[in-house]
């Protein structure tokens, strides 16, 4: 990073400059958890009052809290843990931010520099362990570097596809005076992200788009990343240019879910219109978007006859899985403002008598209404997920709630019954897939927005992977609502075991579990249980009116699956529907795709 | 498949030949030559050179890869234009007798150095082309080779074009 060049100002101890450093960082609040190597920052920690720190009671959860934070803000979250165990803990979290485009900034302890390499007590590799896990790091050897390699960790973590960054600290550094120097203008040497994307690409792009006779939108995170603004832009396009819009997982509230041009969630378990669409379409416009395995299904048979356009602001993706015709690699907000000026400018007229023909197909395909399932409303009738889901909905519009999950069949239900109409307001994991995510997640979220409604929508086994969490809630009376879909089962596992596996359910049982709503009362929270449909309401009141952390144990039928469902390794127009549909049939599975996760 | 000759021009901080290597590792590329030096006078940037074989699709990935990874000036794929390409081999050979004077034969063919000698052997130096190392190792094989030591490919492009 050259521009730093200004008169430095000496610090006592490396740790004020770095506390000194993210404070100009815009940083007010860490996640974090302390330890021998990191005690000199702690100490700078007490003696501050601008910077936050926020205890949890376990290092992943640290690093899945910030990941919340910053989803639900768009500002860098910040971690600070000790070295060793401190850091290992951490790498579930990393991979899960780089797996996502998060952007982080995680402070790890080391062991002086003069035992680096001896096996030293609590020393790790950091730097090696987490080098696959984070869009890059750094081992801070001399206190000359200190300040600067702060700075650019942020830059890094937070321009080009967000990710990431590890800042490896040994302690003598921490301890030894370091200079202070501003961020000035921050110009990296080597990494340079491109942003604006090639006018010549913008315009092949609005020329295959013009000509469009069955044209679809897939939008991915990276319109979240992009900002709110550019999810505004893709409103603004997809409603000039009257084309149908779907949206990944990692998207969900980059475009309004209300709005009659969406076809909701494409992908594994996306709805029936947003697949066959993508399998119908003659062009496709992918913005920020990576053609991930659970999108495209079988890479043969995705999209056979369409001209396919991918805006990307990272070159790597683009041609790795699934060739195109048009990349534009830049920012999604810049790209869909030189795509909306372009589609101005084209004189070409749109063809609008195709694009209703392929409104009345998709409507077509809309009338299957994949998404639909039967509720009994019999008097201790069994709750069907998808219910719960629904009346949660219900009863929460009109606020500012922020949904997190964890991972399983109630992830995908939640993303397909939950109604998102802005962006930054879901949060999941959707490359790792880490069961544990939510919780600390919610927590993040909940403290980057004190007054906001916050819910992690859980599944029983998934919720005890960071329960201890619930004394973080506790301690900084964060009213986060953990609603759990209780099948009993890791239902997702149980669902491909009924599928694939000749309902063997090995293993995927919930044996023993906790009573949730005592656990919950013993973390000082509220517990709640709904065992029948006539609870449901009542007990999502109840959650909704406490100004308190909650466990809402909701009793969920054991046996339901998730559908629609693209079988892995099967194309998109060999979609399973549910049970609700006459002639279902089960899943024309390959050994190759047997093979597939 | 093709074969593709790459060169990286990196800041050259520690880690960095780790975080090439691990890309190749982790993400399942072949590496069939790779060397690494210090090429600017203050030693602030290395150059990479790696020989690898993929489909088309998987040389941009491992290019777009590469250009990724922070560190990383410029990533040139030098076998999309005229290129030259040099290995330097150190080559044992034993024998005594007939043997002895086929290796001196061969590597005065090849334009190989001998740069050390005892009464049972010779080592040569010989610089070319992986093809002509090749080569020349198959043909010293019945005369006596013994043990080689190559130091992989090194290739820049040809005429004025520079990489940076
Ligand atoms: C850390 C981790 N371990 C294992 C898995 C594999 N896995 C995916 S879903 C799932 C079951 C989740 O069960 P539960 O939380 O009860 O959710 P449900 O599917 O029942 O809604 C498992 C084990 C995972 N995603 N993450
Ligand atoms: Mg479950």
């Amino acid at each position: 990073m050259d521009g730093t060049i200004q008169a430095a100002e000496m610090m006592n101890s490396g740790a004020e400059a770095i506390l000194r450093a993210l404070k100009a960082q815009g940083v007010d609040t860490i996640f974090g958890y302390p330890g021998g190597a990191v005690l000199p920052i702690y100490d700078a920690i007490f003696q501050q009052n601008e910077i936050r720190h926020i205890l949890v009671r376990h290092e992943q959860a640290a690093v899945h809290a910030a990941e919340g934070y910053a989803r639900s803000t768009g500002k860098v979250g910040c971690v600070l843990v000790t070295s060793g165990p401190g850091a290992t803990n951490a790498v579930t979290g990393l991979v899960d931010a780089l797996m996502d485009s998060v952007p982080l900034v995680c402070l790890t302890g080391q062991v002086p520099t003069h035992l680096i390499g001896n096996d030293a007590f609590q020393e790790a590799d950091t730097t090696g362990i987490t080098r696959p896990a984070t869009k890059h790091n750094y081992l801070v050897k001399r206190a000359d570097d200190l300040v600067r390699v702060i700075h650019e960790a942020f830059h890094v973590a937070r321009t080009g596809r967000p990710g990431p960054v590890v800042v490896d600290l040994p302690k003598d550094i921490l301890i030894g005076p370091a200079p202070y120097r501003e961020p000035a203008h921050v110009q990296h040497r080597s990494y340079r992200p491109r942003t604006e994307p090639d006018p010549r690409r913008i315009e092949e792009a609005v020329a295959l788009l013009k000509r469009a006779r069955r044209p679809v939108v897939y939008a991915g995170g990276g319109i979240i990343n992009a900002g709110p603004e550019a999810s505004r832009l893709l409103a603004e396009f997809v409603r000039m240019t009257g084309f149908p819009c779907t949206n990944t997982l990692m998207a969900l509230g980059a475009f309004p879910a209300s709005d009659g041009q969406f076809l909701g969630m494409l992908g594994m378990h996306g709805t029936y219109e947003a697949n066959w669409a993508m399998h119908d379409c003659d062009v496709m416009l992918n913005i920020g978007a990576r053609f991930d395995d659970r999108v495209t299904g079988r890479l043969n048979a995705f999209s056979p006859g369409s001209k396919k356009i991918h805006v990307d602001i990272d070159p790597s993706n683009v041609n790795k899985s699934v060739a195109v015709d048009v990349a534009v690699i830049g920012d999604a907000l810049a790209v869909l403002k030189a795509l909306i000026a372009a589609w101005k400018q084209d004189g070409t007229v749109q063809d609008r008598g195709a694009l209703a023909q392929w409104w009345q197909q998709i409507d077509v395909w809309r009338s299957k209404n994949s998404l639909r399932y039967t509720q009994s409303r019999d008097t201790g009738a069994i709750i069907k997920p998808q219910y719960a889901i629904e009346q949660l909905y219900k009863a929460t519009r009109g606020r500012d709630t922020y949904v997190t999950t964890e991972v399983g069949q109630h992830q995908m239900w939640a993303a397909q019954y939950f109604k998102f109409e802005k962006p930054n307001h879901w949060m999941t994991s959707g490359g790792l897939g880490t069961m544990g995510y939510g919780l600390p997640a919610a927590m993040g979220v909940q403290v980057a927005h004190p007054d906001a409604l916050v819910i992690d929508i859980a599944g029983e086994a998934s919720i005890l992977m960071n329960i201890q969490e619930m004394g973080t809630l506790a301690q900084y009376r964060l009213p986060v609502k953990i609603f759990i879909l209780n099948n009993r089962y890791m239902g997702m596992v149980r669902q491909w075991q009924e599928l694939l596996h000749g309902s063997r359910y090995s293993q995927s049982y919930s044996e023993a579990l906790p009573d949730f709503v005592k656990l919950a009362e013993s973390f000082h929270a509220v517990g709640l249980r709904a065992e029948k449909v006539d609870d449901l309401d009542r007990v999502i009141a109840e959650m909704l009116a406490v100004d308190k952390p909650v466990i809402a144990d909701i009793c969920v039928d054991e046996k339901e699956n998730v559908f629609p469902m693209i079988p892995s390794g099967a194309p998109h127009n060999e979609m399973l529907l549910g049970p609700e549909h006459k002639g279902h049939d089960k899943p024309g599975v390959t050994d190759a795709g047997m093979a597939l996760v | 498949m093709r074969s593709a000759t790459i060169s990286v021009l990196v800041e050259n901080e520690s880690g960095v030949l780790a975080r090439v290597i691990g890309l190749f590792s982790g993400r399942g590329y072949n590496i069939d030559s790779l060397t690494v030096a210090p090429v600017e006078r203050d030693g602030s940037k290395s150059r990479i050179t790696i020989v690898t074989q993929g489909t088309e699709m998987v040389i941009e990935q491992i290019k777009a890869q590469l250009d990724r990874l922070v560190p990383v000036y410029k990533v040139l794929d030098l076998t999309e234009g005229p290129h030259l390409s040099r290995e330097l081999a150190l080559i044992k050979v034993l024998g005594t007798g007939e043997k002895r004077a086929e290796a001196l034969r061969l590597a005065d063919a090849f334009r190989a150095r001998v740069i050390d000698a005892t009464t049972e052997s010779f080592t040569f130096e010989l610089t070319g082309a992986t093809d002509k190392l090749d080569a020349f190792l198959d043909l010293m094989r019945p005369v006596g080779l013994a043990e080689v030591s190559r130091t992989g490919v090194a290739a820049i492009a040809r005429g004025v074009g520079t990489i940076e």
